[in-house]
């Protein structure tokens, strides 16, 4: 039973990262597109990609926290006391992310729109490097079980936080600049998919290199962790290993569209393997999956829950996807243009 | 040496005061934005429908545009609700570590109703022009539903922690067994749920309306602001009414079973009969009551008008001193209930006057002072579910969870809580502040142009190079 909500709650974690991450990538691209003249048509390509789903992701985030504390109380309790401060971080960026992004739309003046997007663009940095330490910190064993605080900085500023913290950066910025290919693509734009091809081959090449480094920074900082990837969890290693591999080679052959589902699964195959790493821990060495689990009826209601979510959600979503590809009736409702002295609203 | 004492004095700051002015300061600026995710796409679907009945392009219009601003609403609310859902772990860890397992079971349910409305509102704002005008239409109807469910969620874990139920304890007070059903349908749970989802319609309504009060006001007399006000209003108005009937039974179902709550609310120290109803005032250290206007024997004779007058209150006396709300307490909780009784009252009387207008004149009133009093009623409902939302938080302390963890025990040892909150309300009244300058300025600038498709979230995807056959 608590396995099956370990399965639910890494599942949701998966999905934050995927497409959570790649919010929070097109960011971190924004943040180093140049200046204002430079810097505006990638940025163009940006806003187009984040638009329309602007700030739908967090759902993500809102369902791993949901069953989180639902399902494991005590794991949520003991992540929140020890790691108030990246945590608290993360809140207020996502907020200023949000309404940066927005406000920048909404503005025309170019000093305007810089402040805004420098409020979004770093925050998009920050709050990912937040989430990475906050792994780093459970991955690593420092935060304790039993409703105790453990230590409020040590817990996030280490070798293990650091590592979470940059790989989340650079996994997002790889997925944003993969995924941005593709976006640049359907706006016809044949110099940005230049552009974020080749950002995105050296992202592919950067994330590599982190990930290896990592290795040795697990084996001294995160001896649990190191264990479990180098043993139970090593056909997903090896598994991300190769989507990561592929989806460059992909990129070198411009062959766009697969090679964004195999960086996904690169970036998915990564968190996956982060959790049966750990396994069967919820928080390395100081409390298990089955010792956190709530009771029973909970865990039912979840899985319930999950259960109907899929059940509710996925011809929704084959809806949504139908009606993107289809093209405009003539017809229907009024063309939106504002009727004369109909501005007020 | 004064420099270190005073900084020892802020590092040990007692977290538990900070903890809940923050929450209560985010739950607050969340509030507001709950009414329109429940209730907004329900007037967008009935000005759809008269602008499919009638041919109506106006309505038309007004629905198109009102989904868009529904989508900009939602995102804002899904945004602020990321950060309650942080908060409930970094400011009341010890609340979720115990009790999550049951809390959290409502909020589980509350998720697929949340994912739902975000999808159903793509699907309806991208169904402009790409479904059959019916079947677009029915698309909204999801919109509709999971907002009332998901508040009915919500709410149900709130209602939970006024009537906790639905677990078994061990001798240490660790849950051993969770009864799902038990916990979201505890007993406090429908008429609370009810009173939330109708105020929902009432506070949506008056806000949207006022909105083109106000256009009508300045002057723009079409029949787009007529139909964009007539609509919300008219919702409000009905729902008015109903929300007096939902809370009277309410106010009578806290009688019985939160008896301490009910105490603060009617300002009774002491167990009594015949106990007035005191218009404003406030209670003393010493139990007595000063200021105010009392009407004798009303709060006993409202309480349960079959024994009138006679009808025993109990008093705040009848718990321990500890777990009675503090005097500060008991008179935050009278002043919420007197502003929201009596910003209610006002607005129900306003529904009857709207009524009587339509009755005999088939019409609105043609008062200016109607125009203006409806302007203003949107801020007044919101100042009213504010107030009623605190009577019930404040009204259930010192408990978290009703007779069985305190507020204290609940929340975080972090000491740095007051500066999280200076944070967090520095950003979200600077973001506040911001949104009205940013709205101000682009209302100026699209004064008579097109707003298109694009640029919205959850709406289709821009197609510069595709999209531009004329259409209609």
């Amino acid at each position: 039973m608590s396995t099956a909500a370990a399965v639910v709650l890494f599942i949701g974690v998966m999905a934050y990262a995927v497409f959570g991450g790649a919010d929070f990538g097109a960011g971190f691209w924004d943040l180093i597109a140049g200046g204002a003249d430079r810097g505006a048509r990638p940025r163009a390509v940006i806003e187009h990609a984040i638009g329309p789903v602007w700030e739908a992701n967090h759902v993500w985030l809102i369902f791993t926290f949901v069953v989180l504390w639902t399902c494991f109380p005590e794991a949520y309790a003991s992540i929140t006391l020890t790691v108030f401060v990246p945590l608290t971080i993360a809140a207020l960026g996502i907020v200023l992310r949000g309404s940066g992004f927005a406000f920048r739309k909404a503005v025309t003046r170019t000093s305007s729109k810089r402040n805004f997007g420098a409020a979004f663009a770093s925050s998009s940095v920050i709050v990912p490097y937040c989430m990475g330490a906050v792994v780093g910190a459970i991955a690593s064993g420092r935060i304790p079980a039993g409703g105790v605080a453990g230590d409020p900085w040590g817990s996030w500023i280490n070798p293990t936080s650091i590592l979470g913290g940059v790989m989340a950066v650079v996994m997002a910025a790889y997925l944003a600049s993969v995924y941005m290919v593709w976006d640049a693509r359907r706006l016809a734009d044949d110099s940005m998919v230049e552009y974020f091809r080749r950002r995105a081959v050296v992202a592919a090449v950067v994330a590599g290199v982190v990930a290896f480094a990592g290795i040795f920074v697990l084996h001294h900082d995160a001896p649990y962790l190191y264990e479990g990837l180098t043993s139970r969890a090593l056909p997903v290693v090896i598994l991300s290993a190769l989507c990561g591999a592929g989806s460059l080679y992909l990129l070198l052959r411009r062959s766009h569209r697969l090679a964004r589902v195999l960086a996904a699964g690169a970036v998915a195959t990564i968190v996956l393997g982060w959790g049966i790493g750990q396994w069967d821990c919820v928080l390395p060495t100081s409390l298990t999956v089955a010792q956190a689990a709530a009771p029973s009826g909970t865990i039912t209601a979840v899985l319930v829950a999950t259960a109907l979510a899929v059940v509710l959600l996925g011809p929704s979503f084959v809806l949504l996807y139908t009606l993107d590809q289809r093209s405009l009736l003539p017809g229907e409702g009024v063309r939106d243009q504002a009727s004369a002295g109909s501005s007020g609203s | 040496m004064s420099i270190v004492s005073a900084a020892q004095a802020l590092v040990g700051v007692n977290p538990v005061p900070w903890a809940r002015v923050q929450m209560a300061f985010t739950l607050a600026c969340h509030i507001i934005l709950v009414p329109l995710g429940v209730s907004w796409a329900f007037m967008t679907l009935i000005a759809n429908y008269r602008g499919l009945k009638k041919h109506e392009p106006e309505s038309l219009l007004l629905a198109q545009r009102w989904s868009k601003y529904m989508a900009v609403t939602f995102a804002v609310g899904a945004v602020s609700g990321t950060v309650l859902t942080f908060e409930f772990g970094l400011l009341w860890p010890r609340f979720m570590g115990q009790w999550g397992d049951a809390f959290g079971v409502p909020f589980a349910f509350e998720g697929i109703f949340f994912f739902l409305e975000a999808i159903f509102i793509s699907i309806y704002i991208y169904g402009w022009r790409r479904l059959s005008p019916w079947a677009h239409f029915w698309t909204g109807v999801p919109v509709v539903l999971s907002g009332i469910l998901g508040a009915a969620s919500v709410v149900a874990a709130n209602a939970w922690m006024n009537e906790p139920s639905g677990f078994t304890l061990d001798s240490a007070g660790n849950i051993t067994s969770v009864d799902p059903w038990g916990v979201i349908f505890n007993k406090a749970m429908p008429l609370q749920a009810l009173h939330m989802i109708v105020a929902a319609y009432v506070v949506g309504g008056f806000l949207i309306a006022s909105v083109y009060a106000m256009g009508l006001l300045r002057g723009r007399r079409d029949r787009y602001h007529r139909i964009g006000f007539l609509i919300p209003f008219t919702v409000a108005i009905i729902f008015s009414p109903i929300q007096m009937l939902v809370g009277d039974a309410l106010a009578r179902w806290v009688y019985a079973n939160q008896p301490v709550k009910f105490a603060a609310i009617e300002l009774v120290p002491n167990t009594a009969s015949d106990v007035p109803e005191t218009l404003l005032g406030h209670l003393n250290a010493d139990g007595s009551v000063t200021g105010g206007i009392p009407i004798p024997g009303l709060a006993s004779w409202l309480s349960d008008p079959s024994t009138g007058k006679a009808t025993v209150v109990q008093g705040l006396n009848t718990v321990p001193v500890e777990n009675q709300p503090t005097i500060a307490e008991v008179n935050v909780v009278h002043l919420g209930w007197d502003v929201m009784v009596g910003l209610g009252t006002f607005l129900a009387l306003l529904s009857a006057w709207y009524a009587l207008s339509w009755l005999f004149r088939r019409d609105m009133p043609k008062s200016r002072w109607f125009l203006r009093i409806a302007a203003s009623t949107g801020v007044l409902a919101v100042i009213t579910m504010e107030a009623g939302w605190i009577v019930t938080e404040v009204g259930r302390q010192p408990w978290i969870v009703y007779n069985l963890m305190r507020v204290e025990d609940a929340a975080t040892g972090n000491t740095g809580v007051w500066l999280t909150f200076l944070g967090v309300f520095a950003l979200y009244i600077g973001v506040a502040v911001t949104l009205i300058l940013v709205l101000r300025l682009m209302s100026r600038r699209y004064r008579g142009t097109t707003d298109g498709d694009d640029d919205v979230p959850y709406g289709p995807r821009p197609r510069p190079h595709l999209d531009e056959r004329p259409v209609g």
